[in-house]
């Protein structure tokens, strides 16, 4: 095969591994301040695409800002609304349902995700087709022979990268990382030492929800097309790369959702047969690596009472 | 049992303890009735009616004396109340003889609460989250389908292999799981209705996106689709799937309600509610997961097969997450671990929305915000199952039943 063909399949697969790893990270911080799975997050990616979309679409239609003003507002709204969705899930259902059954949760979180699905196919006008997203990025193609990228993008790249590597210093440099970690290790002593439980949790649950809402904001760039009901796939993708890559670890999740992407690009790139099959067999390598490393690649360190 | 003067002089409990048979016919009876009425009305005002009408009975039977009384005598006498619901199921075919969509709403409504008893089975008593409940109803249907068309074998050897064949897909499933802990079903689950959903729309030998046709169901040269009178009556041809619906759906209820009346059943319960504590005693959580699951998704599979068959086709759209959440929300809002309140929640949600078309659009948005609401404020669903007693084995031998 081409080295540029096989060169661009490797950008796409690292395009598609950032994405899966901002979505993952919220899970695994989700799981590791409340041991909850907050099945709604897929969803929330969807509302952070659909919020920038109306933000891009209002500065940049109504008011006329150039691009870089409409695509800053569209960012702000994607983080602001995700953030506020993540706080209202974790406040009205996580919350008080932490003491409940796990599948009580689990159900109610998916449930959720359900409400802000039809939520966004009912009430934005004709929200059940695929809607186009405004190109807001800089046109224009870095060439190689036969390997060529968007600039728009090398930037979402970078910027999730950015991303990824902020919250990971957020978590192990700051005072709000560390209170979060100490809520994580044990919920009962952070309290005993003077952190605020509460504001804890919401706080990693509007840091975690504004993740997958930027990449939200971020997949319409990249695919100029946001659909209502794309934030089920991704949802699952995340989360299995959460796991994969081992729940309760900051760099699982990382390193699970460039895995994820990895098997879907293989596929494309590797089997003659259709590129449909790509979740298929990406879904069945999860089952399998599940099989195998039961606690995910990077094990969780905790010991069990019993 | 509670023996409080009642103010209603003609259904006193003093009365009612000395029939107790006829109370029970007598409320089986009602609330089948009901039933019938709601899968039949045409206007939308009957509808909403009869919904409050239901309502209302729950609400007395939850509050008020003389209806705890009621259901305590129900409940009392619960083997002898679930072969007059037999009965009762029956008359109602037997009433709606003629009327293909009367008939096709109750034969769907009897395969639904088969498929949700079985989920109830690994949810409600091995705490088993099975998020592909409706990926193995379709599977069922397509084995049939497969099955059908490529085999002659007979058609009911074919409802047995669909259970056997979504059985062991399950079981392969669970395998991975039973290596850990905590959420890892769901997500094996919700990955493996996903990837068969994909599978099934991209792959041509089973029919692509538009699925396949089924031969309908026969049994000893008696083509089902074919029949369209016995005797002098004239009868919709969808009157035998009914009939054998409601059969699967007693034959799935027997079956899972024995497993939990017997030693299985506590070793379910053990194994959910406390997995060190089960394996301190020597159970063997693995086995136990396995076989909930194995046995759930085989009647799964079969209600499938049915289903698939009285429709005459299948096709991949109904093996989604969406539709997987709908047969969950039907036992979470019919309380985990009741059957009954699983049949009279499948008959709300699958009856309502095709009757009262004004919700159809927002159906998935009303059930969501439902369960919703049931999980924050009434955690064991609308009809909870009641906490397993076997003090009365002790006090009464030979209540049970």
């Amino acid at each position: 095969m081409d080295i540029g063909i096989l060169a661009q399949q490797l950008f796409n697969g690292l395009m598609l591994g950032v994405i899966y790893a901002m979505i993952a990270v919220g899970f695994s911080l989700f799981f590791g301040v409340l041991d909850v799975i907050k099945f709604s997050h897929g969803d929330v990616v969807t509302v952070g695409a659909f919020s920038s979309l109306g933000a891009a679409g209002i500065a940049g239609g109504l008011v006329a800002l150039p691009p870089v003003l409409a695509l800053a507002s569209g960012i702000a709204a994607a983080v602001a609304i995700g953030a506020l969705a993540g706080v209202i899930i974790g406040r009205v259902l996580v919350l008080p349902l932490r003491h409940a059954p796990g599948v009580n949760v689990l159900l109610a979180t998916l449930m959720a995700g359900t409400v802000l699905r039809e939520a966004i196919r009912l009430g934005v006008p004709n929200g059940g087709n695929p809607k186009p997203f405004p190109a807001l990025l800089p046109g224009g193609a870095i060439k190689a022979g036969s390997f060529s990228v968007g600039i728009d993008s090398v930037m979402i790249l970078a910027a999730g990268l950015l991303l990824v590597l902020g919250t990971h210093l957020l978590i192990t440099r700051t005072r709000f990382g560390l209170a979060i970690r100490a809520v994580a290790q044990d919920g009962e002593v952070a309290r005993l030492s003077g952190i605020d439980f509460h504001a804890v949790v919401l706080g990693t649950f509007a840091l975690g929800s504004a993740l997958a809402a930027f990449a939200g904001c971020m997949l319409g760039l990249y695919y100029r097309e946001i659909n209502f009901n794309m934030g089920v796939l991704l949802g699952i993708i995340g989360f299995a790369s959460a796991v994969v890559g081992g729940l309760g670890s900051m760099l699982g999740p990382i390193i699970g959702g460039f895995l994820f992407a990895g098997v879907q690009t293989l596929v494309v790139v590797a089997l003659p047969i259709s590129s449909a099959y790509k979740d298929v067999i990406a879904f069945a390598v999860i089952i399998i690596l599940i099989a195998i490393f039961p606690t995910g690649l990077i094990a969780e360190r905790r010991s069990e009472r019993v | 049992m509670s023996s409080i003067p009642s103010p209603i002089p003609v259904l006193s409990p003093l009365r009612m303890q000395r029939h107790p048979r006829a109370v029970v016919v007598l409320t089986v009876a009602l609330l089948f009735a009901g039933g019938g009425l709601m899968m039949h009305a045409e206007s939308q005002i009957q509808v909403l009616g009869l919904l409050a009408a239901f309502l209302a009975v729950f609400a007395i039977a939850d509050r008020t004396p003389l209806g705890q009384d009621v259901s305590a005598i129900c409940s009392d006498y619960s083997g002898f109340a679930n072969a007059v619901a037999f009965v009762c199921a029956l008359g109602l075919i037997v009433v709606f003889h003629g009327e293909h969509y009367t008939l096709l709403m109750l034969a769907t409504v009897a395969l639904f609460s088969t498929a949700c008893i079985a989920l109830n089975l690994q949810l409600a008593f091995a705490g088993i989250a099975n998020f592909a409940g409706a990926a193995f109803f379709v599977l069922g249907s397509y084995t049939a389908a497969v099955m059908t068309a490529y085999a002659g074998i007979p058609h009911l050897m074919i409802l047995v292999v669909s259970g056997i064949v979504t059985g062991a897909i399950g079981v392969i499933l669970l395998l991975p799981v039973l290596r850990t802990r905590g959420h890892y079903a769901a997500l094996v689950t919700i990955a493996f209705g996903l990837l068969l959903r994909s599978l099934l729309e991209v792959n041509d030998t089973l029919g692509g996106p538009q699925g396949m046709k089924i031969k309908g169901f026969s049994i000893f040269g008696l083509d089902f689709n074919r029949i369209s009178s016995i005797g002098p009556w004239d009868v919709s041809f969808y009157l035998p799937y009914a009939v054998l619906s409601i059969c699967i759906f007693a034959v799935a209820f027997t079956l899972i309600r024995r497993i939990e009346r017997s030693w299985i059943g506590i070793a379910l319960d053990t194994v959910r509610s406390d997995e060190t504590a089960a394996s301190v005693f020597g159970l063997s959580i693995a086995r136990w997961k396995v076989v909930a699951f194995l046995i759930g998704n085989a009647v799964i599979g079969v209600a499938g097969a049915v289903y698939g068959m009285m429709n005459g086709f299948v096709t991949p759209n109904g093996s989604g997450l969406g539709d997987s959440l709908l047969m969950l929300s039907i036992i979470v809002l019919g309380g985990l671990g009741n059957f009954w309140g699983a049949v009279v929640a499948a008959m709300v949600i699958l009856v309502i929305p095709e009757k009262l078309q004004a919700i159809q659009e927002f159906r998935l948005l009303i059930f969501a915000l439902l369960v919703l609401g049931i999980l924050l404020f009434r955690p064991s669903g609308i009809l909870p199952r009641p906490i397993r007693d076997l003090s009365r084995f002790i006090g009464r031998p030979g209540a049970d039943a």
